[in-house]
């Protein structure tokens, strides 16, 4: 069996996982990673996507829209900014990420926009994959 | 004495007073419930949200280019007061405790030369701040219209008080609040936005972070968030403080109407035996003299 950590998953409104992990697929803004037990301290932003966390009894899957990650040794903390379980996802809550995420590149210019662009690519490849 | 048929009516109004108030305690009490739940669900995410930007804050706050929403804008001029009250009235002092607070803090600052903005949440506190500080009311959020209270307000208010802040228009934001802490104590809370306050954790014991992308980046996009985090939980305490106070109010508005109710009803009890010993009085020597 291997090395379990601490898995929270907090959105604003609500806690949405707290568990013992042993394997937590993760959407860094710089590319995914998986986190395991031991892992160095790290703090990360998200993209878009989507969280795979193996537990005790399986594999359990969010959507998250963007936040911050932080892992210790024992522990990994999600700070996400909107997160649904994968199952509770629907064509609706799927358009309207997509859509929040292009009001976000109407509005911005500049340096910003280059971060709304990926976001809004990020968010339609994460839909895509959900495959709604 | 007042006439019977006066009583009457009064001790009817009053009764249906009673009701009403006695059906709003009943539903501040179910909001309550709701709007506590809220408030506890998002603790997590803002006690974690606080301790990742201390980790973060305490390495990145000596640099010289810190960020201005960390470090602050160098002067101190221009104060923004964000001031959190409720949109409906009829909850006992709720919101002129955190508007009394707001006003005593926009004084001091005028009388130590400083210039004073007002951004007002709800109606309540901007019909009350209107009379003093006309001139400083930069602008007003209204919730009457939101049933339920989500992160997407608070993204709404932080976006604009960001915005005002990118523009130049003040170098510190306080936002003002009641915390809740019972349904019958509230504390009226003031509590800095810009520049962001850190907690100061034990410094030493901190694990060294490793950062991705570099510090800077996760900073610059963290403190916008832990600001909007902030707004969401003065929101969220706001909430449950105001039902909270209505329900302690309309409780005491119940009791009230009650022993209004016996008063009167004694009156009036009082009253008809005059008047039946009155009549009574006239009958008697009525008879007697003939």
């Amino acid at each position: 069996m291997a090395d379990m950590m601490q898995f929270d998953l907090v959105s604003p409104e609500r806690m949405l996982a707290s568990l013992q992990a042993s394997e937590i697929e993760i959407p860094g803004a710089e590319g995914d990673f998986t986190a395991m037990a031991d892992h160095a301290t790290l703090v990360t932003t998200l993209r878009p996507g989507i969280l795979k966390v193996k537990g005790a009894d399986g594999v359990s899957e969010f959507v998250v829209t963007g936040g911050f990650v932080e892992i210790t040794a024992g522990s990994a903390s999600v700070l996400a900014e909107a997160a649904v379980p994968r199952a509770d996802v629907t064509r609706a809550i799927a358009d309207q990420m997509i859509a929040e995420a292009e009001a976000r590149v109407a509005e911005t210019n500049g340096i910003a926009r280059d971060s709304a662009d990926k976001r809004l690519a990020d968010t339609r490849i994460m839909v895509q994959t959900l495959g709604l | 004495m007042a006439n019977l048929k006066d009583l009457k009516t009064r001790i009817e109004s009053v009764k249906s007073t009673r009701k009403i108030t006695k059906a709003m305690q009943m539903v501040a009490a179910a909001k309550l419930r709701r709007a506590q739940e809220a408030a506890e669900a998002s603790r997590p995410y803002g006690e974690r949200m606080a301790a990742v930007l201390a980790n973060l804050a305490g390495a990145a706050a000596d640099a010289a280019d810190a960020p201005k929403l960390l470090a602050g804008t160098g002067s101190d001029q221009v104060h923004l007061l964000v001031v959190a009250t409720s949109e409906r009235g009829l909850c006992g002092g709720f919101n002129s405790s955190i508007v009394k607070m707001a006003r005593l803090h926009a004084q001091n600052l005028q009388t130590s030369g400083k210039t004073v903005k007002i951004l007002t949440i709800g109606k309540k506190g901007r019909e009350q701040l209107r009379r003093e500080f006309a001139g400083s009311m930069v602008s007003h959020v209204d919730l009457s219209s939101v049933k339920r209270l989500g992160y997407n307000n608070a993204q709404d208010i932080a976006r604009q008080v960001l915005d005002r802040f990118d523009a130049g228009e003040f170098d510190v934001a306080t936002i003002f609040y009641n915390v809740f802490q019972s349904v019958v104590t509230q504390i009226p809370t003031a509590r800095q936005l810009i520049p962001a306050e850190v907690e100061d954790g034990g410094e030493s014991d901190r694990p060294f972070y490793e950062y991705e992308p570099d510090e800077e980046e996760i900073l610059t996009e963290l403190l916008p968030t832990a600001m909007t985090t902030q707004v969401f939980t003065a929101l969220l305490e706001n909430a449950a403080s105001e039902q909270g106070a209505r329900m302690s109010a309309m409780d005491n508005a119940t009791r009230n109407a009650g022993e209004m109710i016996e008063k009167l009803t004694i009156e009036f009890n009082r009253s008809r035996q005059a008047a039946i010993t009155n009549e009574l009085i006239e009958i008697i020597s009525g008879a007697e003299a003939l």
